[in-house]
């Protein structure tokens, strides 16, 4: 049997991929890595881009992460990504939806903030309404 | 029956504020399951960073950062995470109440302190507190993400780098089941790590591309990573917490209305009776 490597994918939102494996590629920001079983310990810190599982025996799998960091154990392989979707999900619409979203959430905060400062002014406003109601009352009286 | 009016409006009252604290406690339940899945997914990123952090100590780096070494401690820097909502029983409340007990022992050693705050909560009680406080985030929502968090504690770290503070600490509610939530503070930088002395033998691992700037980058993730589970995991009380405060708002105006019933019905009781021994009392007259 082939020699085989432990590899994990975590990101901070979930966990991606727990497995063996043949061999690991991922891109560092210095260039394309290949990670062999007992290959020596390392770290690197990883740009965005592909990460392939080779499973052996034609089994290949690949996930996008938008950066993080590669560790490398003899026996263990775990990449610490950022933020990391399938690699098969992965397409402009759910991109652009994902931006816009955000864009959305971003002016949805404004709108929040805007409304809490609307609010201070109107309890402001209603206070000075009353001291000047008793204020009448009080020369009427 | 002027008194048996005023009970009647009361119980309608309290009918409705008890409607609006069920339909909470039910909100509550159902992001409380979420809350608790989104915590759950946290853990194999913060136990995969530990596992890294633990072969680093284990390792002899050439490069050792500024963020694993202790100094003198002058200034102190708590990151706070509090809920963004009230009701929410004394969640909040318990977390400042066991903040300032630890303030008032680092105000007595003359260390001063610098805050981080997390939800608007927290933002409001250190307000009228006081403090220096020199950054905060807030409206997280439901599903709090982790850029979202990148730039408050990016202000701690590099406060820390530029030796402003000397030591970092969370401040969170720890979430142990739905119905126990524990304020807890720890230590975040500098990284509290044993250092082994009687090791097997002398490694370290290659960098790429150099020690210092992944190292860096590495424990910067590891900080954000624990601030992130601290967040998610109060997200989790807050949510559990307000469905046991909205449950027992829910019973207890359950109680009130029964307990107003019974007046009502008394009162209504004593009207009649004295209607018709007046009438009685008038036929006897004639």
């Amino acid at each position: 049997m082939a020699m085989t490597i432990h590899v994990d994918i975590v990101s901070a939102e979930g966990e991606i991929y727990s497995g063996l494996a043949e061999m690991v590629y991922a891109s560092s920001v210095m260039g394309e890595l290949g990670i062999a079983p007992r290959h020596a310990p390392l770290l690197a810190q990883l740009k965005p881009s592909e990460v392939r599982v080779d499973e052996g025996s034609g089994g290949m799998k690949s996930f996008y992460i938008s950066g993080g960091i590669l560790e490398v154990q003899p026996h263990l392989v775990t990449v610490l990504a950022d933020t990391a979707v399938r690699a098969a999900d992965l397409d402009e619409a759910a991109a652009m939806e994902a931006k816009r979203r955000a864009e959305e959430m971003l002016a949805g905060q404004q709108a929040d903030f805007e409304y809490a400062r609307a609010q201070a002014e109107l309890s402001e406003a209603v206070a000075q309404l009353r001291a000047i109601d008793r204020l009448r009352k009080v020369k009427q009286g | 029956m002027a008194g048996a009016k005023e009970i009647r409006t009361q119980i309608a009252s309290i009918q409705n504020t008890q409607k609006i604290t069920s339909a909470m406690e039910m909100v509550a339940a159902a992001k409380m399951r979420k809350a608790q899945q989104r915590m759950l997914a946290t853990r194999p990123y913060a136990e995969k960073m530990r596992s890294v952090i633990g072969h680093l100590q284990l390792a002899h780096p050439e490069y050792r950062a500024a963020i694993m070494r202790e100094r003198e401690v002058r200034r102190i820097g708590y990151i706070i995470v509090s809920s963004d909502r009230g009701l929410c029983g004394g969640l909040n409340s318990n977390l400042f109440r066991h903040l300032m007990r630890e303030l008032k022992e680092h105000r007595n050693q003359d260390h001063e302190i610098d805050f981080c705050i997390i939800g608007t909560k927290a933002l409001a009680f250190f307000r009228r507190f006081g403090g220096r406080v020199i950054a905060h985030a807030t409206h997280l929502g439901d599903a709090p993400h982790i850029e979202d968090l990148i730039g408050t504690v990016k202000v701690m770290l590099n406060a820390f780098e530029s030796g402003e503070i000397d030591r970092v600490y969370v401040a969170y509610n720890r979430f142990v089941n739905t119905m126990t939530q524990t304020p807890s503070v720890e230590q975040l930088v500098p990284i509290a790590g044993e250092q082994d002395e009687k090791l097997k033998h002398h490694w370290d691992y290659i960098y790429e591309p150099d020690s210092k700037e992944v190292l860096d980058t590495l424990l910067t993730r590891y900080i954000e990573a624990l601030v992130y589970q601290s967040v998610v995991e109060n997200g989790a009380c807050e949510q559990s917490a307000r469905m046991v405060a909205m449950k027992s708002a829910t019973d207890n105006a359950g109680g009130l209305i029964d307990e107003l019933q019974l007046i009502y019905n008394k009162a209504r009781q004593a009207a009649i009776t004295q209607e018709i021994s007046e009438i009685v009392s008038g036929a006897a007259a004639v």
